[in-house]
């Protein structure tokens, strides 16, 4: 037989597979049971956007080499978002996001990632792709590679669209000691920028709440950001993201953690005109909205200044302010100045921050 | 924010503090209550206490829609997710409100109920409208405030024919609940809840106006202030307060003039009495049962009453023994008298109703300002 098969009248090349639909396709079962749909997809999807040495390879893991006596830093992060697109990003770049700022936080310099995909029976492959799309842009522009993945597909209903579980490891430069337990009192509270962008940019998409708004999300890789904070200060006590949560939630972890108390200023916490105007509508408070592109840092009261300037320094901290110090305090309570001139508790969330009705 | 922050302006609190300082009299005590939740929060959440005298104290009332919520009414939305299998819809903090068997509408919801939060009684019937082989049943709560857009809803659903679409009608009224907390023993014979003055509700007044608070300030002699829900109304309306009792006056006056006239809005009084009638007593978590304190679903609207629809029968469920929500809604007890404030009762886990909404006294309470209860070493 020659390379030719004339018989439907149609001519096909030896070794042809007709690529994915993707502007009509939608994931089957097939596509999560381990064959040749698998692999097409596998192929076409996610090998021609994470394309890298260690995926070409073909194996069923990544091998990593380490540089002598290095420290790793290890963080996983699963997200399950809804709407999947959002302005200013989507759970591809989230997924990215989330896990190279964990491993960051730690102090250490991202390099490398897994993705775990568990997709929807009928999921849009026009959307996988663009997820995908975006989370390889994500990658490239955080200088991470992702090295190993998984796809499982579930039945309809079964799952909300996609999910996408991530996990980042990266290399802590020698002299770096960052940790939620470091915080000390007399240390400098520093917030890297406005809070609660990313949290009213997705409520504003769901489904009930529809509003119009000009507020994008601020997702976004803060490792270059850090490296910069470490260079100016290597004693740098702690760092963390604030993102589900948000600020308050995140500073009574570290307060709880390293047996502190904390006092904030409202005044000095940057806040979106916007975010604010749109918790004000919603009965929420901005300080437990999430942020996606946001750090908190606690840093030697002799050193702010110098943090603060080299965050200011860099795009992605150029509101950064100082919100606050910590304080001596065996209860371990956030408290804050307010605005209008009295204190009170910032507790953690408790639950889902739910609207009030009145 | 253009037309709030000038309502939460440090300067002119400290002015009016320093006011407050000046003309409150030092051989007297000042016992007034904020009957709105909506004043608690703000009070807690800006701090407002720290502004006032020590002889002025404020008494946390009744007016948060959840905290007065009994149990049996949760109850019977619960059963209409779980067992009539309607989709449920409801406000925010309606959810968390703890029921029987230590279920909540939340917990219920992890059970398989069908239970959704909308922002509106227009979004309720959205879903019904996008669900047209479910029944939806709106689980509506709320003061005034909240009873002109359930009227509203309920009217158009008429309008449109829909047959999948009811409502769970729990709807409260603020005027007979004051009426009631003047009525009590407590305040009425014993005086162990001295209470000098209100602050009268701001979104509910918009409604029904400033007319129905002058019976009880005539009646009881009460001075009302009614006020916004910013920081700075609540200081300027404690501050009118105090004026009139030192000047020993009982008026209704207006700090809220910017919302609030004589006689409320109209159109909306005017929906409400169409869709709704007075029912004759309506059980309040915490206060009991109050005559004339609540609405139900005029007969012309019946297909629209889930209460008609439904076979869900009202069981009245007592409260946690060890609970103080009753005296503290009636102002007798603060949280803190509480045994179980703050122990055994958290935001996380609400016992009591008062715990649930961040209007409540104790969430608020717990959420704000629990570090006054012990010292605190600052920087």
């Amino acid at each position: 037989m020659n390379a030719r098969d004339d018989s439907k009248g149609g001519t096909v090349r030896a070794g042809y597979v007709r690529p994915l639909d993707i502007r009509n396709g939608r994931i089957d079962m097939g596509h999560g049971a381990g064959g040749r749909a698998a692999s097409q997809l596998i192929e076409e999807i996610f090998l021609a956007a994470f394309d890298n040495p260690f995926l070409r390879q073909g194996n069923d893991g990544a091998s990593l080499a380490i540089p002598q006596g290095a420290r790793l830093v290890m963080a996983t992060d699963a997200h399950v978002i809804s709407p999947l697109f959002f302005p200013g990003g989507d759970i591809g770049a989230l997924s990215v996001h989330g896990t190279v700022n964990d491993v960051a936080m730690m102090g250490a310099t991202p390099l490398w990632l897994s993705a775990s995909f568990i997709l929807e029976e009928g999921f849009p492959l026009a959307d996988l792709k663009r997820i995908v799309q975006s989370m390889a842009a994500a990658a490239r522009e955080a200088g991470v590679a992702v090295v190993t993945g998984d796809t499982k597909v579930v039945e309809q209903g079964k799952g909300d669209g996609v999910f996408i579980s991530t996990t980042g490891v990266g290399v802590v430069p020698h002299g770096i000691d960052v940790s939620g337990a470091h915080a000390r009192p007399g240390d400098v509270i520093l917030l890297s920028g406005t809070v609660g962008d990313h949290g009213v940019a997705v409520l504003s998409q769901r489904e009930s709440l529809e509003f119009e708004t000009t507020i994008v999300s601020d997702t976004a890789a803060l490792n270059g950001l850090v490296a910069d904070m470490l260079a100016a200060c290597p004693a740098l006590r702690t760092l963390r993201d604030p993102t589900r949560g948000g600020v308050a939630t995140t500073l009574n972890e570290i307060a709880r953690q390293s047996g502190v108390g904390m006092l904030l200023d409202e005044a000095a916490i940057p806040v979106k005109p916007e975010v604010d105007a749109a918790c004000e509508l919603l009965g929420l408070d901005p300080l437990y909205v999430a942020n996606e592109g946001k750090l908190l840092a606690i840093v030697p009261a002799d050193q702010a200044d110098s943090v603060l300037a080299a965050m200011r320094a860099h795009p992605r901290g150029a509101d950064a302010a100082r919100i606050g110090v910590v304080t001596e305090d065996p209860h371990h309570f956030v408290q804050m100045n307010t605005r209008f001139g009295g204190r009170r508790v910032v507790d953690w969330l408790s639950g889902e921050q739910l609207p009030r009705i009145c | 924010m253009k037309y709030i922050d000038e309502f939460r302006d440090g300067d002119v609190a400290r002015r009016i503090a320093d006011r407050l300082a000046d003309e409150a009299r030092g051989d007297r005590q000042y016992s007034f209550m904020e009957f709105c939740g909506g004043h608690t929060h703000a009070i807690s959440r800006y701090g407002v206490s720290e502004l006032l005298p020590a002889n002025v104290r404020m008494i946390h009332g009744p007016g948060c829609p959840v905290c007065v919520l009994p149990i049996g009414r949760v109850d019977m939305a619960i059963r209409l997710a779980l067992e009539h299998e309607v989709i449920v819809c409801t406000y925010g903090d309606t959810m968390r409100v703890p029921a029987s068997d230590q279920l909540s509408l939340t917990k219920a919801k992890a059970r398989g109920g069908d239970i959704r939060m909308v922002y509106s009684a227009a979004d309720a019937l959205t879903v019904a409208r996008d669900n047209p082989e479910r029944q939806v049943v709106f689980f509506a709560i709320g003061f005034e405030t909240t009873t002109p857009p359930t009227a509203l809803a309920i009217l158009r659903a008429q309008r449109e024919g829909l047959k999948n679409f009811s409502v769970l009608c729990c709807h409260v009224l603020t005027p007979s609940a004051i009426t009631h907390i003047l009525e009590s023993p407590e305040v009425r014979q014993y005086g162990t809840v001295p209470i000098d003055g209100f602050i009268g509700p701001a979104h509910v007044s918009i409604v029904i106006g400033a007319a129905p608070y002058e019976h009880f300030a005539e009646e009881y002699r009460k001075p009302v202030v009614i006020a916004g829900f910013e920081p700075l109304d609540v200081m300027q309306a404690i501050l009118m307060l105090v004026r009139q009792v030192n000047e020993g006056r009982a008026h209704v006056e207006n700090e809220f003039t910017r919302a609030v006239d004589r006689d409320g809005n109209l159109a909306a009084q005017q929906k409400v009495s169409e869709v709704f009638e007075l029912r004759p007593s309506f059980e309040w978590r915490g206060l009991g049962e109050v005559p004339y304190s609540a609405l139900k679903i005029r007969p012309a609207f019946a297909e629209f009453d889930a209460e008609r629809r439904f076979d869900v029968g009202y069981t009245p469920v007592a409260d946690n023994k060890a609970c103080e929500c009753g005296a503290i809604l009636r102002g007798v007890k603060k949280p803190t008298d509480c045994k179980i404030f703050g122990t055994v009762c958290t935001p996380e886990n609400p016992i009591g109703s008062c715990m649930v909404s961040s209007e409540g006294a104790c969430a608020a309470h717990y959420a704000y300002g629990r570090f006054k209860d012990i010292p605190v070493v600052t920087a």
